[in-house]
């Protein structure tokens, strides 16, 4: 409640919010007090004063009758208004939504077809025809804004209210033998009250405008009573000759609405979980970067990644996930990157384009050069023409990572398109080549259809096709089979290498099977708590692991035929990037840790031809100098 | 998708019935004799006395709900005592000005609302987003008819860009120019709210969307910025979108009445309001229905919209 608070005091907006409602709040409750003029006083000589005259600072009305006296009565009763018809509806309302959603079955049905009836209205119109029946009045005004918003606080405490009927400590309550009326007063209603309040702030102000509305109409509050509905409809017969007494009571609901809005949005917005955790915010075009030491200079590789770090900021913590990686690949090679879930290596691969979520992504460090050129901080523009055209990326789960609402052709079509001015039968043409290049069958008629239509392999197929589109030089593979069927899997294993094989295509490939690596990487790099620990000819690593991490992960893969073997899970977590221990990341879950391994940053070593490893007792040296 | 149109057609039946039964409910709470409210306090007795049989007064209310609902199906609608002639033909007559005028401020809202929430997200927490959300909460807290006022005094009597009010002139030729020249000001202010509602619902859906994979793939292909935006994101934050528009028209159809009233526009809500006061009871009714009945059809329509745009929603 306190953090609740905090919160919405740091939401100035809302601050400012809630210090308009208190002034105009208190202002209307000591109304009586104040030394006013009568507000039904009527005084047609001096009919019309403009603001600042004598005896009338705000001027008088078309009655002569004191415009400041009247606004602040008009202001009480508006206001009073409002908040009465919030409590009846919100009172009205969440009985019938409790009862509703605590009872269930028939009860609920019933109750909510009646709710969803009311709601296919119209929302003024409702009221109007409650008026027209009750006949124009102030009450009945007030029964007709009130009887229009019941649905909605129905409809939404329902909602909350068949989330608890369910929980245990009511199910205890009926166990205990506590009556349906005892268990909906004790154990129901402090649950839903929050969400009634919360719903009530927010929609108090529509109340204030809904009667003031009806006031205006002439339907509510009756001469010589008025609220700032009413005086806004009797001062519009001299709008044009006196606009100040239309100006008054207008800027007046105006003040009082935005006041209630500006509060409620603060309460929502600080007790939205996804914006204190910041998943509301747009990640941008590219990466930002903030890189403050000197850039590593290019190297000879076709693509290169040195020193690379890139850390989330998240309110004030900083998580490292990629903590200086330095990772090449040639040109028809394959590099694996292994690792963990939280390892970094999706974040090491998507920093290459500018792809990691900014915010809250920044890249701190290092360079990645691709053909010579830096990549990082690069321009827009230039990053653009790059992406999907000589770099392009394969992501994990095809569902998630195709526009679900586009034709795969289209998509295709597009990718094609975003680089080279083609015509569309003629880019079409090459969707369907490609499709067929990835082994789709009957490509021509597949290529019209939506994603959902398709099943997990095939549309990994179209993920590989789309990347394909352009001939790029390096494609980067995120985990490309790991949401798909082990044959499946095999065959798009089989698609990339052929494609590597024939196009002379370097590969990224990042998983976190070790069969897949041994399947079709020449080269692979062990990732662990956002550093490389191990990296080596692929064969090397498998046959003869040097860094402890490394053979505790292969010792994890279950292999056929060795039923008898014992499988070995790595006890322990990895740790927080957010809170990296000193020395060796994998110390704690390490069996052969000592202190040294704890006092400082250790390096990653050359051990062997084109193997290197980040650890002071390395594993297998004796068959790695054999 | 015509399965898909009959399917929801068929289930704008009950809606229709359950509105026409609390319409009927509603009309039921008029306090004393309902023929003498109907009729007005001046009624001849014969007169009386035939609105009983006419209407099944004397009988109990569910056979009465039978009587009102069959004579509606006819497109009886009843007779408005105040101005002498059928409801239907009142209404009828008044409803293209007000369908003339919601409808331009839902287009207006339509496009305004997307167009300041897209922006406002793509440019989230940058001067644009600032200004637009300001503006956005502005147009919410701002009663229409207080708007409509105001905008009376600047642009028409100041400025003398608009018409003060009215739909056509009193003398003069009655072509689309003139018409624009008389809706510009009520149809804008009729659509501000309803703009702020959109505009705000538009950039949280766009903020959802741009965090979602299919985002990362688009620009992991090349595809420009702009049409990240505009395509991929919009087209998939529609499917939030439109529900919401369809709520929308339901405020802009009933809110007219504030603007009717402000702007002398000879709507069904100025009819309402006037039918309200002179308590002309069957002529409320009748308008109501019949409104009721316009915003329930136009949903289905926003149903179908959400159908086309989204093929997973089975048809």
């Amino acid at each position: 409640m306190m953090a609740f608070f905090k919160l919405l005091a740091r939401n100035r907006l809302a601050l400012v919010g809630l210090i308009v409602i208190g002034i105009v709040v208190l202002l209307a409750v000591i109304t009586p007090l104040l030394p006013l003029a009568d507000p039904d006083v009527t005084d047609t000589p001096n009919r019309f004063k403009p603001p600042f005259s004598s005896g009338a600072i705000l001027g008088t009305d078309h009655l002569g009758r004191d415009l400041l006296s009247r606004l602040m009565w008009g202001t009480r009763l508006s206001l009073a208004m409002g908040f009465a018809a919030a409590v009846i509806a919100a009172a009205l309302g969440s009985a019938i939504g409790i009862i509703a959603g605590y009872f269930g079955g028939r009860t609920d049905n019933l109750i909510m077809r009646g709710v969803d009836m009311l709601m296919a209205f119209p929302y003024i119109l409702l009221a109007l025809a409650i008026v027209a029946a009750l006949g124009p009045g102030l009450m009945n005004a007030l029964i007709a804004v009130a009887a229009v918003n019941v649905p909605f606080f129905a409809r939404n405490i329902r909602g909350i209210t068949v989330g608890i009927a369910h929980k245990e400590f009511v199910d205890a309550a009926r166990l205990a033998g506590m009556r349906d009326r005892q268990i909906i007063v004790s154990e129901v209603l402090p649950n839903v009250a929050p969400v009634i309040v919360i719903a009530m702030s927010t929609t108090v102000g529509w109340m204030i405008l809904e009667t003031a509305g009806l006031s205006f109409l002439g339907l509510g509050s009756q001469p010589p009573q008025a609220d700032l509905g009413s005086m806004l409809g009797e001062a519009r017969a001299a709008l044009i000759t006196n606009p100040h007494t239309s100006v008054v009571p207008g800027a007046m609901i105006l003040i009082i609405v935005m006041g209630i809005n500006l509060l409620g949005d603060g309460i929502r917005d600080a007790l939205d979980p996804r914006l204190k955790s910041g998943a509301l915010s747009r990640p941008m075009a590219a990466t930002q970067v903030d890189r403050k030491d000197p850039v590593p200079a290019a190297t000879n590789s076709l693509l290169d990644i040195a020193a690379l770090r890139t850390e989330f900021r998240v309110r004030g913590r900083v998580y490292k996930a990629v903590g200086g990686v330095d990772l090449h690949v040639e040109k028809g090679e394959c590099l694996g990157i292994i690792g963990e879930s939280g390892s970094g290596k999706s974040v090491t691969a998507l920093s290459v384009m500018g792809l990691v979520a900014s915010p809250p992504g920044v890249i701190t460090h290092g360079a990645v050069h691709f053909d010579g050129a830096d990549l990082i901080g690069a321009p827009y523009k230039n990053l653009r023409s790059l992406r999907g055209r000589r770099v392009a990326y394969i992501f994990q789960d095809p569902l998630a990572t195709l526009h679900p609402l586009y034709r795969v052709g289209d998509q295709l079509i597009e990718a094609i398109q975003s680089h080279e001015q083609v015509s569309k039968p003629a880019a079409r043409a090459r969707a369907i080549d490609l499709l067929k290049s990835v082994r789709i069958p009957n490509a021509e008629n597949r290529i019209d259809s939506f994603p959902y239509e398709m099943s997990g392999g095939m549309r990994q197929r179209v993920g590989i096709a789309m990347a394909l589109a352009n001939g790029p030089d390096v494609i980067i593979a995120d985990e490309p089979t790991t949401a798909l069927d082990v044959t499946v899997q095999a065959q798009i294993l089989s698609v990339l290498s052929d494609l590597r094989r024939d196009r002379g295509l370097a590969i990224i490939f990042i998983t976190h099977d070790f069969g897949v690596v041994g399947q079709l990487c020449d080269r692979v790099a062990v990732m662990y708590a956002g550093r490389i620990v191990e990296e080596g000819p692929t064969d090397a690593v498998l046959s003869a692991p040097q860094h402890p991490y490394t053979s505790r992960l292969i010792d994890c893969v279950p292999t056929l035929g060795g039923g008898q073997r014992k499988l070995a899970a790595i006890p322990g977590r990895p740790p927080m990037v957010d809170r990296l221990p000193k020395g060796c990341a994998f110390a704690d879950r390490c069996d052969k840790a000592q202190d040294a391994c704890r006092a400082g940053d250790i390096a990653l070593v050359a051990t062997d031809a084109g193997h290197k490893t980040r650890c002071l007792f390395p594993e297998n040296m004796e068959r790695a100098r054999a | 998708m015509t399965g898909y149109i009959l399917k929801r057609l068929a289930s704008a039946i009950p809606v229709l019935l359950g509105i026409s039964v609390i319409v009927f409910l509603i009309m039921a709470l008029i306090p004393g004799d309902p023929a003498t409210a109907i009729l007005g306090s001046y009624a001849t007795p014969e007169n009386v006395e035939k609105l009983n049989r006419d209407l099944g007064l004397d009988q109990g209310l569910v056979a009465r709900y039978f009587i009102w609902l069959g004579n509606m199906l006819q497109g009886d609608f009843g007779r408005s005592f105040a101005l002498n002639r059928p409801v239907i033909d009142e209404v009828l007559d008044r409803f293209g000005a007000t369908l003339i005028l919601a409808g331009t401020s839902f287009v207006l809202c339509s496009i305004l609302g997307i167009a300041a929430g897209v922006v406002s997200a793509a440019r989230q927490y940058g001067f644009a987003d600032k200004a637009i959300t300001f503006v956005v909460l502005l147009g919410i807290s701002i009663p229409s008819f207080f708007l409509g006022m105001m905008m009376i005094l600047i642009f028409a009597v100041e400025l003398r860009w608009f018409p003060v009010s009215g739909m056509w002139p009193i003398y003069g030729d009655r072509n689309f120019l003139v018409l624009l020249d008389h809706l510009a000001m009520p149809a804008l202010a009729l659509a501000v709210v309803a703009t702020g509602v959109v505009a705000r619902l538009a950039r949280s859906a766009m903020l959802e969307v741009l965090r979602q994979d299919f985002i990362r793939t688009a620009r992991a292909k090349g595809v420009r910025e702009r049409r990240v935006i505009w395509r991929h994101a919009l087209r998939a934050a529609m499917v939030s979108i439109i529900p919401v528009l369809g709520i929308q028209a339901g405020f802009v159809l009933s809110g007219a009445v504030y603007i009717e009233m402000v702007f002398q526009w000879p709507g069904v809500g100025r009819m309402l309001v006037d039918a309200i006061l002179k308590r002309d009871i069957l002529l409320v009714q009748g308008g109501v229905v019949f409104i009721a009945a316009c915003y329930v059809m136009f949903n289905i329509l926003v149903d179908v919209a959400q159908a086309l745009l989204d093929p997973r929603i089975k048809t």
